[in-house]
């Protein structure tokens, strides 16, 4: 990178170097995109390559914080230390929460039942709702993280005493 | 302990004068000094409304330089080890023969190479650790894209052309791993609910992202460095909520300019990460297991154990699906092999004949699955042999279903020379099941799953490699 900033890296805003990696990974990305354009259904590419990142940034993101945020208040848990011999209990939930949206997510397509036809061609079985089982590990998810909670909390009032 | 508690309310704010020498040539100078200098300027003068009010919002007092390396630092080791394993499997299906899909990519491919049969494991892991890693990956993804999501909101979003670029390679970077993620997972769980061709797009995403990859870890790395420095991890690990405290203000905009209070450690956070990444992984890793594990893989398809007995093991495209009935697989049914004009047909007790060949040898899919078999049948190098084929360059291998992808698979020299190269007629001392390619079926050591052809009808063994 360039020691004295040159009139490049002034108009540019950044160095040599900056400029050939990113001209580098847009034109691979360039050249990508040219060679799919011809492909069908490249438009519904293009969309799911941009909505990924839509999905992401402007639902998922905003509704997990905001869940969280809603939870927080709920649980009037907004200063850094819970009350003094108190267990706070909100991580007792969100960690098993986001556990439960996450596996839900990930395994959308098993628990939802999607895509019945390609699973039954390509496994030689029904497709079985997975529902049940999802919510069954979201259950013990839950009990664990209430077990846990139970015993920190017998814990402090044993200590307290 | 030696160290005083930490102190952590800093009115600190950075001195940011002009250019600051740690961050030269990374475009993230916070004047609008580049050209054209008023567009800039304008730029951030104009927020639309609610911009700034977002960027006071901000209030988790773990966002940081530090943090975000953290994951970085996860990344950097796991996703090429995706990308490698993703690359090899594309090697696996024998690009050189055109039966790799996609089938034109140009250069945007590993330099042309043999697939090796030994270790006859090779693809079981290299696939199964794309899959289980891609997904172990996910709750990282997930995190890091947390702690840099300030700077997705943050106004202006450049202030010189390097910015700008940099920003566009970053929609390059986030699309990317999420497209790869969400087509991936759908593939693996068989749910093609986005209407277009599986290998190409994720075969050209994946190159599209690790572009990307490449440009963020390039202008990023010394970044990661210094920030992974600034706080030991060992002293970070020690600290719990209550001395949580945010990092130093940055110049890239991570820390929240007015941070609430910790609920949680940083510590506690990233175990929370790593405890979900454990997590996928144990719901995932049993489709690559035989016996009562392979339930672990509670919600992906592979977890179910199609049945009990010698071919109770997981079906890759049903006898159905494929339109292959009994009555062709029946007495009726011959093998024909040929060789420079020669033409060799066999029928199944023929076959039984010959001299037998048992080997344990893996079964693995592209979706990551796998399971080991003991199969027995006909040693490949015996029927070339037979055939008038000592050396084949290439075998070409047809099934007797008419339509789909896979029914047909040019195999390699080695792979027909491989001395536990079958063409199978029972596994596990009974005869195939139809769905497992009764009455005879391709078993090659490291081959993927849907090249071990079924219900073989012919092989062609040829002089040439070529296709």
């Amino acid at each position: 990178m360039a020691e004295s900033p040159g009139r490049l890296s002034t108009g540019y805003g950044a160095g040599p170097l900056h400029l050939v990696v990113t001209v580098g990974g847009l034109a691979v990305a360039g050249w990508v995109a040219l060679r799919l354009a011809g492909e069908p259904n490249a438009g519904r590419i293009l969309v799911w390559f941009v909505g990924a990142a839509i999905a992401h940034d402007l639902v998922l993101f905003p509704l997990y914080a905001g869940t969280d945020a809603g939870l927080r208040r709920l649980l009037r848990a907004t200063t850094a230390t819970p009350a003094p011999g108190r267990v706070r209990i909100l991580n007792h939930i969100r960690v098993p929460a986001l556990a439960a949206g996450l596996t839900f997510l990930v395994y959308l397509p098993g628990i939802l039942g999607l895509g019945k036809v390609t699973y039954q061609a390509a496994t030689g079985q029904h497709r079985r709702q997975l529902l049940g089982d999802w919510l069954v590990l979201v259950a013990v998810l839950f009990a664990a993280s209430g077990l846990a909670y139970a015993v920190r909390a017998a814990r402090r009032t044993r200590r307290r005493t | 302990m030696a160290r005083p508690p930490i102190h952590w309310r800093s009115d600190r704010r950075p001195t940011i004068t002009g250019r600051d020498p740690t961050l030269a040539g990374r475009g993230t100078s916070r004047e609008a000094t580049a050209f054209p200098r008023r567009l800039w300027r304008a730029l951030e003068r104009h927020p639309p409304p609610g911009a700034l009010a977002i960027g006071r919002r901000w209030r988790s007092p773990l966002r940081g330089p530090w943090l975000t390396s953290v994951f970085g630092l996860v990344l950097l080791i796991g996703l090429p080890l995706v990308i490698i394993t993703g690359l090899l499997d594309y090697a696996a299906y024998g690009p050189q023969f055109g039966q790799a899909l996609p089938r034109n990519v140009g250069w945007l491919r590993l330099p042309p190479f043999e697939w090796p049969t030994r270790p006859a494991w090779l693809f079981r892991v290299s696939q199964g650790l794309h899959v289980i890693l891609g997904i172990v990956l996910i709750p990282v993804v997930l995190a890091k894209l947390w702690s840099v999501i300030p700077k997705l909101f943050a106004w202006p979003p450049a202030r010189s052309a390097a910015q700008l670029l940099e920003r566009l390679s970053l929609l390059l970077l986030v699309g990317g791993i999420l497209f790869q993620i969400a087509t991936g997972l759908l593939n693996t769980q068989y749910a093609y609910l986005f209407g277009f061709d599986f290998y190409t797009a994720h075969y050209f995403g994946a190159w599209v992202f690790t572009a990307a990859f490449v440009t963020h870890v390039a202008l990023k790395l010394p970044r990661m460095i210094s920030a992974l420095r600034s706080r030991p991890f060992r002293t970070e690990f020690r600290r719990g909520a209550a001395v949580t405290g945010p990092e130093p203000p940055d110049p890239d905009g991570l820390v929240a300019p007015r941070p609430g209070p910790a609920t949680v450690s940083r510590r506690g956070a990233l175990t929370l990460v790593g405890g979900l990444s454990l997590l996928l992984g144990g719901l995932t890793v049993g489709q690559t297991m035989d016996g009562p594990l392979r339930r672990t893989a509670l919600l992906m398809p592979r977890g179910r154990q199609p049945g009990t007995g010698p071919n109770g093991f997981p079906v890759n495209r049903s006898a159905a699906a494929a339109g292959v009935t009994e009555e062709r697989t029946g007495p009726g049914w011959r093998l024909t092999l040929t060789a420079a004009g020669r033409t060799v047909t066999l029928d199944r007790q023929q076959l039984l004949a010959l001299p037998q060949h048992t080997a344990t040898l893996p079964i693995a899919c592209v979706e990551g699955w796998s399971t080991s078999q003991t199969w027995t049948g006909v040693r490949l190098r015996d029927l070339a042999a037979l055939a008038g084929a000592g050396q084949p360059a290439s075998a070409l291998v047809r099934s007797l279903e008419r339509t789909g992808l896979f029914n047909q698979a040019q195999l390699q020299s080695n792979q027909i020379l491989d001395r536990d190269s079958l063409l199978a007629l029972k596994v596990n001392g009974t005869d195939l099941a139809l769905d497992h390619g009764y009455p005879a079926r391709i078993i090659v050591p490291a081959l993927p799953g849907v090249h071990c052809t079924k219900w073989v009808a012919t092989i062609d063994f040829r002089d040439t490699a070529g296709g």
